[in-house]
């Protein structure tokens, strides 16, 4: 099976005359992990943003296993989120919820479980992510930013998603755990099958979860290929950005 | 001329464009709260929140101006021997104006400030977000507790509040005016008709959904951090109360008949 999950076709966006994206087109093959890389603020969490209908682009296509989301609204937009899951970069845990309730939620509010059946699976979750049970009854205020980031992780994973988000993972972790996460990342896409698609500035990281790897470069995808031709890319843009030296086509701006 | 022109026409599209979102809003808010899924959860503890932890607030503001009523109703009608009609003035007064916008207002503070905190908070720290990946609308899990929640419990507030309001300038009237008790008692229960009641009732509806959606919008739709859900919170109570003045006259006027 290598049909294709995501398709895009020439995205554009902007925020009044910040043109973010013009023009990304990208494919991610069913079942394989895509790592996104680029510059802070390239517009790498937006894409994600406009794959899952948070943004309307401007202009351009998505499809999703061959089926047209651009434009979708209400009722038919929440039946295809049922198959994305999300980390999102700042973990986006609800305040409101205990961690269990965090984890828990797609099931407990989209699919009818009973709350002790969604305590009980929340537990797994969390131990899935390497986190102990007591802490299932913290608030989300109480924990610190690694942990947060596990939480957001398994409530991600929670939704047995056909495709799973990742806005920097790992960033903020201890190298350890980042490496656990990893790993988790890895399981999710060969043990359970789920298409990944993943942004990183930890080229460490890159390296342990992707198949291919994409550069975002001033709105569009300069390059895209197999990881281990990450060090010999023929490309530019790509040597500069694993190199991190300054000069180069890549500019800085202070 | 141009150069007046101008800023005019940018103010009077830009007051456009506002109310057209807020109907659009409104709307959306309302249809949800009538539409399954419902989430009982969520409303009942909406209704703890707005319903029950108001209760001293409008208990207290009740109390002190049906006490101050009295004494300042006795200082007019005294003027003209008409002493006897305080009781009366005192329960229309209550029923029919002060306690829905007292309660309004002070909920307003309370609970607008609160609720646009909250979202506009959820708003920028992306849990919005996270709520639509969940598959999960955040009207029908935000918005529409709180607006039900509003509008149910604003009345019931408004009810107990007529009843202390009463009961202070009855204290009043007793301990410090020398009325007798059950002549007041019954002055009060002759004079009192079901639509003074019943007009202050629906003014609490009202005014429950204006303070909630109010809070709702502002939050909604803030953006830019800690400072844009400050000002969120500011125009939330700020428009709440304006909006529950205007609303109070022309549900006044409605059940206005000579
Ligand atoms: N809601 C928004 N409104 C206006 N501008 C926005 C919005 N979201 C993002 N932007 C702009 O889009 C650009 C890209 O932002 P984005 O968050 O996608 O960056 P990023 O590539 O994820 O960076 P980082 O690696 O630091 O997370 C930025 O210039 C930002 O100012
Ligand atoms: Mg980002």
């Amino acid at each position: 099976m290598s049909s294709t999950a995501i398709e895009i076709r020439d995205l554009h966006i902007s925020f009044g005359s910040n043109h973010v994206l013009r023009g990304v087109n990208l494919d991610v093959p069913s079942g394989s992990s895509l790592v996104v890389i680029g510059g802070s603020g390239s517009g790498k969490s937006v894409l994600l943003k406009c794959i899952l209908g948070i943004l309307q682009p401007d202009s351009g296509t998505i499809h999703i296993n061959g089926e047209e989301i651009t434009g979708l609204y209400g009722r038919h937009l929440d039946n295809f989120r049922t198959r994305f899951g999300m980390l999102f970069q700042g973990s986006a845990l609800f305040d409101s919820l205990p961690v269990w309730e965090n984890v828990a939620f797609y099931p407990l509010h989209n699919q009818g479980m009973s709350r002790k059946k969604a305590h009980e699976l929340s537990l797994r979750y969390l131990a899935n992510v390497g986190l102990d049970a007591d802490i299932a009854e913290f608030y989300p205020a109480e924990l610190s930013g690694g942990m947060r980031k596990r939480v957001g992780l398994a409530r991600a994973i929670a939704t047995e998603p056909d495709i799973i988000f990742f806005d920097e993972p790992t960033t903020g972790l201890d190298p350890i755990m980042g490496d656990m996460i990893d790993q988790l990342i890895r399981k999710c896409i060969i043990e359970y099958g789920f298409t990944g698609l993943t942004i990183t500035h930890d080229m460490a990281s890159v390296r342990r979860i992707s198949d291919e790897v994409a550069l975002l470069y001033e709105g569009r995808i300069v390059w895209k290929g197999a990881t281990d031709k990450l060090d010999h890319p023929d490309n530019p843009y790509v040597e500069q950005f694993v190199t991190g030296h300054t000069e180069g086509p890549i500019q800085v701006q202070f | 001329m141009i150069p007046i022109l101008t800023p005019l026409g940018r103010t009077f599209l830009s007051f456009l464009q506002i109310t057209g979102r807020l109907v659009i809003f409104t709307g959306r808010a309302l249809s949800h709260c009538v539409r399954p899924p419902f989430y009982p959860r969520l409303i009942a503890r909406q209704m703890i929140e707005i319903g029950y932890y108001s209760l001293p607030v409008v208990g207290l503001t009740a109390i002190f101006t049906g006490m101050v009523l009295a004494l300042q109703s006795y200082t007019g009608f005294a003027r003209f021997s008409a002493e006897s009609a305080i009781p009366n003035v005192v329960v229309v007064s209550i029923t029919r104006e002060l306690g829905p916008v007292l309660a309004g207002l002070m909920v307003a503070g309370r609970i607008g400030a609160a609720i646009a905190a909250e979202i506009g908070t959820m708003r920028v720290t992306e849990q919005i977000d996270a709520l639509k990946t969940l598959a999960t609308n955040p009207f029908k899990y935000l918005i529409a507790p709180r607006l039900i929640a509003g509008m149910t419990m604003l009345p019931i507030l408004v009810l107990i509040a007529d009843i202390i309001g009463v009961f202070g300038g009855y204290l009043v009237s007793i301990y410090s005016l020398g009325f007798n008790p059950s002549s007041y008692i019954n002055n009060t229960m002759d004079f009192l008709h079901a639509q003074d009641v019943i007009s202050g009732l629906v003014k609490a509806a009202v005014f429950g959904m204006l303070v909630t959606l109010m809070g709702c919008y502002h939050g909604y739709h803030s953006r830019g951090g800690a400072q844009g859900v400050g000002r969120a919170t500011t125009n939330a109570v700020v428009s709440a109360s304006i909006l529950i003045l205007c609303a109070n006259y022309i549900v006044t006027g409605l059940f206005f008949d000579r």
